[in-house]
């Protein structure tokens, strides 16, 4: 504990977001610091590095109009923390925690450290009450349980922001009476339509919520701290007040951008695509914070939406979420291309913890058979769109055709909803409708 | 040896003590973070600390420890979960609560728990440095105590009830031997001679067993992207493989994934035994959120507790998910020391890592005088799906089994979805003799006959694409058949039900009822029935 504050006024030199300060008596790696314009504004910054007595700082904000002379940093002893209290709900803030709303910034009842600490696997609680998000593609095939992280993979213009918006709008508890869920929405470099597009889907619900908006043109390293922010607060929410909290984030290919970029201004040396080689841990730290507690109510469950550069599901950044998310939603832009809504492919998509979300008491005792045949059959009829491709229709035998006629089916009609919520029972009486017509196994 | 932080960046921390040897354990900060020296130099060490280091402050204390990172062992370690560092995970929730917080120290072994200690030797018996002295009952196992190295006359043997921190035995010259003793886990335990691996691992997993079977004492691989299902697949060889004991190390992959296998296999009944799967295992667990440098230290921890097994005389077999996550973390720890990067990063001693800890696996005649086996299966979780990225390659030089896990029979809900062309086994020639005579003498020739069928059916596959499905020959239709039914009914398993674990006289079995099904079909589209009346009748 420091008995004074430490003011440094020596700068040694900086670089985009990053602050070289040397001298320096005591410092704490991720302390908080503030830094001292020369026109007498200020900007929290963090320590991410000490080496004797230099310390590099990232500052959370533009840094321009910094300079070496006049400009001074004061050191604080803490870390980062997030304010907490339930008067956060309904509100809108910036990416650093200020008020975007119009309203006084609310008396926390406490702080937390905005990175949380990692759950002891033995404290967890297993994922598998239903999510019910009205999307039958989901819902049926992909199921989402509270607790669990399913990331959507989308590429440019498809619609990534229309399917979140649905959730955002459609998604119901289904086993208890009312629901008690939370939404807290963090947005990462959004353009001011999106922006709007969100703000619309949010005021329009009934469920309560907490939103953390950064714009495309607000300073990059604030995309690094929101969802911290977002996570922090999920959790109070969750295992403090024992709500069900649905965190949604989008978009992480900012988020992963920003990374690179600080990642890049500090040296360091790049690992895929100039993507960090820490990339992996980093996002585990922020998507392995979705969970439930033994023996405690409430529940984190995570909807990061990840838009693939170049469509490329190999690409680093969708890449290291699948190896962390529990599954994903893939969205496709030849689905998209027939006006099918939400434009899932099925075949990429998966839901790891459905096994043990559906079925009887949970969803439906036919929920399980219903989806692996309509997967069985779905995938089969797209098996044989290739041989169309080359011997066309006439050359294929009937049950052949028959097949590719209830791939269509399956995407015309259980995948694509036009503007409708579909229940649980809904969705798989129209899988199960769509089995008869064709003639095919049903449970 | 005391002195000051003087630079923190990431996992590494330097700190201006002198004096201190490689590899030495250092208590750093305030919290008294644990941490190795990794570098020394002249005036400076520096140290990868298995802790968070957000919070430690320049000019903090730090202090040499004076040995290297151990491992406790002894009986008591069965049955439960501990991080990488040995730290038992359930009594620091009980502890701390559900958050891990940093810097808590939790003996890994119950000190007040009363054990049973059956002699073997009597007082007045000369006792060489590696004898047996008795054992305690631990779950369904013999957990033998030696003598760890000491030698001489026995002057004192207990017998009956006893804890921990007494005596199991005193030599004349006042020497104590107890039950437990750590070990350094970055040394290979020593053994008296390393045998061939000819013996089996039965898996239970027909496409495994059959077609690339693992050896008991052999290495195997398992790399796959996302979504390939490779812990599912470790998972339920942890559950039905031909082990005595299995140490599981969930090396930087997910919370959940941990949790659920923990309370899976403490229901679970363990075919061999008869008792709960978890009596037989030991769980290592550093989540992908938990400290990076914690990741490097869990696998050592982990060889070193198997070591330890197999010096027992037990068939031991150590899994890892994913060795790839270590990997990252021994990059990770290299750039933070500035160390010039080799390809893709990671630094260029990754290949002589990952084989000196391949070479820990082995069969082994032990000091004891027995044999014991330590088997070893690491995922391996290639960015983006590609195994031509270091961590596959460096594990390919020296891996014994190969099982490559395909995307696209994952699309297509073909699980295990371990590609029968790409994937070899090394272990095949040795232990085919066993299955041999074991099992079934045609064992060999009908795994000829199926690679031989699945060959064929992939050049077919080819022609259907063209001419289309009725464009091929009878005979080829029979066969696309059969490849069908091999693939679906064969190398398909379903690891949520009764048909999870297929043992090899099961799986004989089957594949005889398919292969020779196709032989009688062959023969009556020779005498002539028209081959749609046999898909109809023989046809499943």
């Amino acid at each position: 504990m420091r008995l004074a504050e430490h003011r440094y006024s020596s700068i040694a030199s900086i670089k985009g977001p990053l602050l070289f300060v040397t001298g320096v008596l005591s410092a704490r790696m991720g302390e908080v610091v503030r830094v001292l314009f020369p026109d007498g504004s200020e900007m929290e910054g963090e320590i991410l590095k000490i080496a004797g007595d230099t310390v590099l700082i990232q500052v959370f904000g533009e840094s321009r109009g910094l300079d070496v002379e006049n400009s001074s940093v004061i050191f604080s002893d803490a870390v980062k923390k997030a304010p907490l209290s339930p008067e956060m709900l309904d509100r809108v803030f910036d990416g650093s925690f200020r008020p975007l709303d119009g309203e006084p910034m609310f008396v926390p009842e406490g702080w937390t450290p905005v990175t949380g600490f990692p759950l002891n696997p033995t404290s967890r609680a297993r994922p598998e009450e239903f999510i019910e998000t009205g999307f039958s593609v989901i819902d049926g095939l992909n199921t989402l349980v509270k607790g669990q992280k399913l990331p959507i993979f989308s590429s440019a213009g498809l619609p990534s922001r229309e399917l979140a918006a649905g959730i955002l709008r459609q998604a119901r508890m289904t086993r208890k009476g009312e629901s008690d869920l939370v939404v807290v929405f963090v947005a990462l470099g959004l353009t001011h339509h999106e922006y709007a597009y969100y703000m619309q889907t949010l005021e329009g619900m009934d469920t309560p919520f907490v939103a953390f908006i950064n714009l495309a043109s607000d300073p990059v390293v604030e995309r690094l701290l929101a969802p911290r922010f977002g996570l922090t607060v999920a959790e109070y929410f969750a295992f403090e007040r024992g709500m069900d909290v649905l965190v949604v984030v989008t978009d992480m290919t900012n988020y992963c951008d920003a990374l690179r970029e600080v990642s890049t201004a500090r040296e360091e040396l790049p690992g895929r695509r100039g993507y960090p080689g820490y990339m992996y841990s980093d996002l585990a730290s922020l998507f392995e914070r979705a969970g439930r507690i033994k023996g405690r109510p409430g529940s984190v469950t995570m909807l990061p939406v990840v838009t693939m550069p170049e469509e490329d599901i190999t690409h680093p950044i969708p890449d290291l979420t699948g190896y962390i998310t529990e599954g994903q939603i893939v969205l496709t832009r030849a689905l998209h291309q027939k006006g099918v809504f939400p434009p899932v492919d099925i075949l990429p998509s998966l839901s790891r913890l459905m096994q043990r979300g559906i079925g009887d008491k949970l969803t439906r005792a036919d929920h399980r058979d219903t989806a692996n045949l309509l997967y069985k059959h779905y995938s089969k009829g797209r098996d044989l769109r290739s041989l169309e491709a080359i011997v066309g229709r006439e050359g294929m035998s009937a049950t052949d055709r028959g097949m590719l006629d209830f791939a269509d089916a399956v995407e015309g009609e259980f995948i694509h909803q036009e503007g409708e919520r579909r229940n649980i029972a809904e969705t798989l009486d129209t899988g199960i409708a769509l089995l008869k017509r064709f003639s095919l196994e049903v449970p | 040896m005391k002195g000051r932080i003087t630079g923190i960046s990431g996992p590494t921390v330097t700190i201006d003590v002198k004096g201190l040897k490689l590899y030495e354990r250092v208590a750093i900060g305030r919290a008294r973070l644990l941490g190795e020296v990794v570098r020394l130099e002249p005036k400076r060490a520096v140290v990868q600390v298995y802790e968070n280091t957000s919070g430690l402050a320049l000019g903090e204390e730090a202090t040499g420890l004076g040995n290297p990172l151990t491992v406790r062992l002894g009986p008591g370690l069965l049955n439960r979960i501990f991080d990488g560092l040995q730290r038992p995970l359930s009594d620091l929730a009980a502890s701390q609560g559900p958050f891990l917080l940093a810097g808590e120290e939790i003996p890994p072994l119950e000190k007040g728990r009363v054990w049973i200690f059956h002699p073997s030797r009597k007082p007045g018996e000369e006792i060489a440095s590696h004898d047996i002295l008795g054992h305690v009952e631990e779950g369904p196992f013999r957990h033998f105590i030696t003598s760890q190295g000491a030698c001489g006359c026995l002057a004192s043997i207990m017998e009956g009830e006893f804890t921990l921190d007494q005596p199991v035995a005193v030599l004349e010259g006042g020497e104590e031997i107890f039950a437990t003793h750590d070990w350094p886990v970055r040394t290979p335990r020593p053994w008296r001679k390393k045998l061939p691996p000819t013996e089996p691992l039965i898996t239970g997993q027909r496409c495994i067993d059959f077609f690339f079977p693992l050896a008991r004492g052999g290495t195997a691989i398992f790399p796959g992207g996302f979504g390939t299902g490779k812990t599912i697949l470790e998972q339920t060889i942890t559950k039905f493989a031909a082990a005595d004991m299995v140490i599981y190390v969930g090396c930087g992959e997910r919370g959940n994934e941990m949790a659920e296998m923990l309370e899976e296999f403490g229901s679970l009944t363990d075919p061999w035994s008869g008792q709960t799967l978890m009596t037989r295992t030991i769980m290592l667990v550093n989540t992908s959120n938990m400290p990076v440098a914690a990741r490097e230290a869990s696998i050592y921890t982990a060889v070193t507790l198997a070591e330890y097994y197999r010096d027992m005389g037990y068939n031991v077999l150590l899994l890892a998910d994913s060795i790839s996550r270590w990997a990252e973390a021994l990059r990770e720890i290299s750039s933070s020391l500035e160390e010039m990067p080799g390809e893709e990063g990671y630094p260029t001693y990754l290949s002589s890592r990952l084989a000196s800890y391949f070479a820990r696996a082995g069969v082994v005649e032990t000091l004891a005088g027995g044999t014991g086996s330590l088997s070893m299966i690491l995922s391996v979780s290639p960015p983006g799906g590609d195994f031509t990225e270091p961590v596959t390659q460096a594990c390919l030089r020296t891996t014994g089994s190969f099982l490559m896990l395909d995307t696209a029979l994952a699309h297509r809900r073909h699980f295990p979805a371990i590609h029968w062309f790409q994937s070899f086994s090394l272990y095949e020639g040795d232990v085919e003799t066993g299955f041999e005579k074991k099992v079934d003498p045609r064992w060999g020739e009908l795994k000829k006959a199926c690679r031989m069928l699945l060959q064929r059916e992939e050049t077919l596959r080819e022609v259907a694409e063209i001419v289309g499905a009725e464009g091929l020959q009878d005979e080829d239709h029979l066969l696309m058949n059969v490849a069908e039914r091999i693939r679906r009914d064969f190398l398909c398993q379903n690891a949520y039900t009764e048909d999870a674990f297929s043992p090899p006289e099961q799986t004989f079995e089957r594949i005889r009822a398919i292969i020779d099904a196709y032989n009688e079909a062959k023969e009556r589209l020779a005498a002539g029935e028209p081959v749609e009346e046999i898909l109809k009748g023989g046809a499943p």
